[in-house]
């Protein structure tokens, strides 16, 4: 314990020593600049208030993005030029083929799941009287980190061997319903849906929430009146309440895809990218960290850049569409 | 029209009865996986590998040992010889400033790019926003090489090597900067449409744009930085990449996320502590999520893009 206390100590200094230095650097300068007067006030705070988010915007993301482009057709050293070497390899390569076909059935799957189960979800809460216990349990694992969650699936995924008993719940539903438990996670193609349903169980409240919001905002004398002119039940949500919720839905359902695409923490942690379950974003951490070469890395990133990219314009376009509608 | 009229008719899509039977089943097994590590986490070793954890509600025991091990160490079991105590306070000190800063850097680019004016400030906004589109996969390799080597043309050094790779300098600089886009958007909406009558009293009354920024834009500006805050913490204290690209081979700066991650893979020996390790981990998200759950949800939604 002591030993805790004397390693502590100078990590919360330096807390203390960031926050509050990048305060007293700001208020000395605030206290410089405010001092200006005449025509130059306004451009001086311009640079003093925008200055800092330029700098950090420019070389945190602007240049790098242009430097990973640059990389990609850059050796594992990032000097020696190898022209499109290394997108050759992403898209011929028999291994890479997989990781890309992965990619593709998360990026299928996984929206398509949590978007209409959040959906159902929403409708059904939206019939029921308590409603709040039920939405907090459901939404609580959008508060657990992926490596939080992949612990929590990885013990109900186990799998003893040998005689021993099952001790995960997967394995013991399945020897109680008179299969035959497997080690889950080396079983192809099944492992890769396993680590979907990771996902699923942690996005599928942030779907329903939002969903269940924008079923509650459908004004309600619209659902009253074509209720009293004869819709009810599936046709009253086919032609009333979906169409109401749709721009949500599909804001929902990109924002899924978008996750998907970009999915590294649970396939890091479950299974590191082994047994045939690798994908874009852990190949891409692989090939810098592991192998060493971040040609490949840069290709990857320039990749998972391009496949989300139409996907993200097309949800800020659908979010700026509803707010200006609203 | 069979049924009778309730007060609200089109609420009765389907029979609520069968609606609360389906919630509530999902709940149940929405709830089920956390509950079972939960659960686990207050069993002996022994237990763990000979029962399932279910089998506990017909023969009681529970124990604290794990708790114990992982939090006061000396566990030869799993590489966390000095307990995950460590690698908490490791992510205390990754989050706050990765938190605090980035909102301070965000909030005065949003007061500038609404209230300042310039020709072109609606161009630069619009920029900004789009920014939301690069993965943050696109600045890992260029930013560690900057952290390490610095920035060069030819012979002359643009930036000196900063030096701070293997330094919680080094999380919270790109935490910061990944953060902005999303930041400066969100405040932007919402300092933009601050009633102007407040702002142009201060002006005449013959405040400066700092003066305003701090007395009036600031407090203000809380319940937007409030939800901006809660989902900064919990991307921050949940992320993974992050921290394994800045942090990596630095056992001493390691949050409990990373550390966690890197011991899964080594479970086969020390499950039980495993368990522990991981509810004391996602326990202060949780606490937050409970207590703060408008906020909260207010912080997911307005993130949804990143």
């Amino acid at each position: 314990m002591s030993t805790i206390l004397s390693t502590s100590g100078p990590k919360f200094a330096q807390v203390l020593i960031a926050v509050f230095g990048f305060l007293a650097i700001m208020s000395v300068i605030f206290w410089i600049a405010g001092r200006a007067n005449g025509r130059k006030v306004k451009p001086i705070a311009n640079v003093v208030f925008l200055g800092p988010a330029v700098v950090l915007l420019m070389l945190g993301l602007i240049v790098p993005a242009f430097q990973t482009i640059i990389f990609s057709f850059k050796g594992e050293d990032s000097i020696k030029w190898v022209g499109l070497s290394n997108y050759d390899w992403i898209f011929t390569d028999p291994d890479m083929r997989k990781v890309l076909f992965n990619t593709f059935l998360w990026m299928l799957f996984v929206p398509i799941f949590t978007t209409l189960l959040g959906l159902t979800l929403a409708i059904f809460m939206d019939r029921m009287k308590r409603e709040s216990v039920p939405k907090s349990l459901i939404f609580m694992p959008m508060a657990i980190s992926f490596v939080g969650a992949s612990i929590i699936w990885r013990f109900v995924y186990n799998y003893s061997n040998g005689f021993k008993p099952q001790v995960g719940l997967l394995s013991a539903v399945v020897k109680t319903v008179g299969g035959h438990p497997q080690n889950w996670l080396l079983e192809k193609p099944l492992n890769t849906f396993l680590l979907m349903v990771i996902f699923i169980w942690v996005q599928t409240g942030f779907a329903m929430v939002i969903l269940s919001a924008a079923i509650k905002a459908v004004p309600a004398d619209i659902v009253e009146a074509s209720a009293l002119d004869g819709a009810s039940g599936f046709r009253l949500f086919r032609f009333i309440t979906f169409p109401s919720v749709r721009s949500t839905f599909i804001v929902v359902l990109a924002t899924q895809v978008v996750g998907a695409l970009k999915i590294f923490d649970v396939v890091r942690t479950m299974t590191g990218g082994n047994f045939g379950t690798n994908v874009i974003a852990n190949e891409m951490y692989s090939q810098i960290f592991v192998q060493f070469n971040q040609g490949k890395g840069a290709a990857l990133a320039i990749v998972l850049f391009l496949l989300v990219v139409p996907v993200l314009i097309f949800n800020m376009r659908n979010l700026r569409l509803e707010r200006s509608e609203r | 029209m069979s049924k009778p009229a309730v007060h609200n008719p089109g609420r009765k899509l389907f029979s609520s009865k069968i609606a609360a039977i389906v919630v509530w089943t999902i709940t149940i097994l929405w709830t089920i996986p956390t509950f079972g590590l939960f659960v686990s986490s207050f069993r002996s070793k022994e237990d763990i590998y000979a029962t399932g954890w279910w089998t506990v509600f017909l023969h009681p025991h529970f124990t604290l040992a794990n708790y114990h091990a992982v939090i006061f160490g000396s566990s030869t079991q799993l590489s966390i010889g000095d307990g995950v105590l460590p690698y908490v306070v490791n992510s205390i000190v990754i989050t706050i400033p990765s938190v605090i800063i980035p909102i301070i850097v965000a909030t005065m680019a949003a007061y500038s790019l609404a209230w300042v004016k310039f020709k072109g400030s609606d161009f630069v906004f619009f920029f900004i926003f789009a920014l939301q589109i690069i993965p943050l996969q696109m600045s890992l390799i260029p930013l560690l090489q900057l952290f390490t080597g610095g920035a060069h043309i030819g012979h002359f050094t643009l930036i000196p090597k900063l030096g701070i790779a293997g330094h919680f300098a080094g999380i919270w600089l790109p935490h910061t900067m990944f953060a902005l886009p999303l930041a400066i958007y969100l405040l932007h909406n919402f300092i933009a449409s601050l009633p102007r009558d407040i702002m142009e009293a201060a002006y005449v009354d013959g405040a400066n744009h700092f003066k305003v920024f701090r007395q009036i834009v600031l407090p203000l500006s809380v319940p937007a930085i409030a939800a901006f805050a809660i989902f900064q913490f919990l991307w921050v204290w949940n992320d993974l990449l992050v921290a394994l690209t800045f942090a990596s081979g630095t056992e001493e700066i390691a949050p409990i996320n990373s550390k966690l991650a890197s011991l899964v893979g080594q479970y086969g020996s020390g499950w039980q502590l495993l368990t522990a390790g991981a509810f004391i981990s996602i326990a202060i998200p949780l606490a937050v999520f409970f207590s703060l759950q408008r906020f909260f949800v207010r912080g997911l939604l307005s993130g949804s893009v990143k």
